[in-house]
């Protein structure tokens, strides 16, 4: 099937348009289907896309469903959410969700957003563990050099205090609950 | 404050005039979607996670309200009419996803109106910050604030990689929507308006005309940011921010040239909207939009001296169709009637808002 706005691409994308006279239904090519997801809501008069329609057609699209592993479904362990209830309603289930299908949704956000890192703002208790997690780091590369020079007091030291700052995140983990 | 005066009250703080860059830019929002860790989000939710959600954010208030020091009413989406749902969503206290299925769906709204804080929208929890003005930073300080005295309490989902996790992926990072709602007469009148439009999805932004209609242009727009992941809240913030700052510059060029080319003209329209508006005796909804932007930009051009620029706000809270209907605790009042009472209730708000009037 053709792309029903530039008619020359291969169509791979399902949309939904809410417009003056009802539904219109449309195939689009990748190349079209990104200029509506930049453009979600159109600021003329009775042209809107409804964003939830057109994240089932993205979502659905041919390409995705190629990533799905053959053979037995992928679910959330959480919420008992697979890939396709997300391609059908375009909404995650719960946050284990990201983790679970997080290979899946890197190249969708990529598409969505350009990017998949987030560079915001950080919790402040989260980002403490961060901080917490980054020094332990740092320790464990000093512990390994001490060990090389074969410094062992001074590596004694380093392997307690990651000891300690391990424990410490661990406690941490256990009074929130998982970390997700 | 009451639910009652929640409901009937026609002022609200962020549609005052006066604020920064306040003859184009109406109101400023930042908006915060944040989740509850493992709890399924309120899509995938049974009655007793969304109650989970509901007690964890009911306990989170009471530090909120200490820590900015003034009240919120608590309003519960089951509790209230569905008249009432629609009010609350024509002031924009609310957005329209709360109400969709209204059980366990609260939202907290700040004595001054500023804040409302929702729980179980779309995500488990919404923060919304409105401003009068352009004033983006001081809106996502205090959302930002607001954010981190919840966060103190309870467990966010976030991801050292994707941020603060959404229940839709168009929101995923900062879970951020910053935007500005625009008068912009000048460039509607002028037949501008297109370009910019058009303009914006290269910029990573997304314009919406609200209310009015295509025979009566409200000329009132709402600009906010797209992206949500690989920039900062600030970085974001600061990319609308540019855009506006052109799109003021804009406006004001194209009211002067329009007073340049066409003085008597645009005069004449302002004087009669504002006419039609003290003495008709039936208006409906779109057309009180379309006549009330006129009004505004004589206002702003002081071309209109007669009446003070705070009943601006205060009809496009009263004039709208289930303001009216709840202020007549009628829900049945039939399209003409309606139309009457909100002919009535605008002349009755520009008799009040007159300057020098004789008693
Ligand atoms: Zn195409
Ligand atoms: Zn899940």
């Amino acid at each position: 099937m053709l792309c029903d706005d530039c008619g020359r691409n291969e169509a791979v994308v399902h949309i939904v348009q809410i417009g003056p006279n009802g539904r219109v239904e449309k195939n689009l090519c990748e190349t079209c289907a990104a200029r509506y997801g930049q453009f979600m809501v159109s600021g003329r008069q009775n042209k809107d896309v409804s964003m939830d329609d057109f994240l089932k057609g993205i979502f659905s699209s041919n390409t995705r469903r190629a990533a799905a592993p053959a053979g037995k479904e992928l679910t959330c362990p959480n919420c008992g959410m697979s890939y396709k209830d997300f391609e059908q309603t375009g909404k995650i289930g719960c946050s284990v969700c990201y983790e679970t299908f997080r290979g899946q949704l890197e190249p969708l956000l990529r598409r969505i957003h350009g990017s998949n890192v987030h560079r915001g703002k950080i919790p402040r208790r989260s980002g403490g563990k961060l901080a917490l997690k980054q020094t332990i780091e740092t320790l464990r590369a000093k512990l390994r050099e001490s060990i090389e020079q074969e410094a062992y007091e001074k590596a004694a030291q380093y392997r307690d205090r990651i000891r300690e700052l391990e424990g410490q995140m661990q406690q941490e983990k256990g009074g929130e609950g998982d970390v997700r | 404050m009451s639910v009652n005066d929640l409901m009937r009250s026609r002022t609200l703080k962020w549609l005052n005039t006066g604020g920064n860059n306040g003859d184009v830019v109406l109101l400023s929002r930042i908006r915060l979607a944040r989740n509850l860790r493992q709890i399924p989000f309120p899509n995938r939710a049974d009655y007793n996670a969304l109650a989970q959600v509901e007690l964890q954010l009911d306990k989170t208030i009471p530090q909120i309200v200490e820590g900015l020091g003034q009240p919120f009413d608590r309003l519960d989406m089951e509790h209230i009419s569905a008249l009432q749902r629609q009010v609350l969503i024509e002031k924009q206290l609310i957005s329209s996803n709360l109400v969709k299925n209204p059980q366990h769906r609260i939202a907290y709204i700040s004595d001054d109106r500023r804040i409302t804080i929702m729980a179980n929208e779309e995500d488990h929890i919404r923060i919304q910050c409105t401003l009068a003005g352009f004033d983006l930073d001081h809106a996502w300080r205090l959302a930002s604030d607001i954010d981190d005295c919840i966060e103190n309490q309870v467990n966010l989902a976030f991801d050292e990689k994707m941020g603060y996790l959404t229940s839709c992926p168009t929101n995923l990072g900062t879970g951020m929507r910053a935007s500005v709602v625009l008068h912009l007469p000048g460039l509607v009148y002028s037949r501008n308006m297109d370009s910019i439009v058009n303009l914006s999805p290269q910029l990573g932004l997304a314009v919406r005309s609200l209310f009015g209609t295509k025979e009566n242009p409200s000329c009132i727009y709402r600009i906010s940011n797209q992206l949500t992941l690989g920039l900062s809240e600030e970085e974001l913030i600061e990319n609308l921010k540019s855009t506006v700052n052109e799109i003021v510059a804009h406006e004001r060029a194209a009211r002067k040239a329009l007073l340049y080319y066409m003085k008597d003209d645009v005069e004449d329209r302002i004087w009669r909207a504002y006419g039609t508006l003290r003495y008709a005796r039936s208006l409906s909804e779109g057309e009180l939009f379309g006549l009330l932007a006129k009004v505004r930009l004589g206002l702003d051009l002081k071309i209109i001296d007669e009446v003070s620029p705070e009943c601006y706000g205060e009809l496009l809270v009263g004039g709208r169709t289930s303001y009216l209907r709840n202020f007549a605790e009628n829900e049945n009042l039939s399209a003409n009637e309606v139309d009457r009472l909100r002919a009535a209730h605008v002349r009755e708000t520009l008799t009040r808002h007159r300057i020098g009037r004789e008693e």
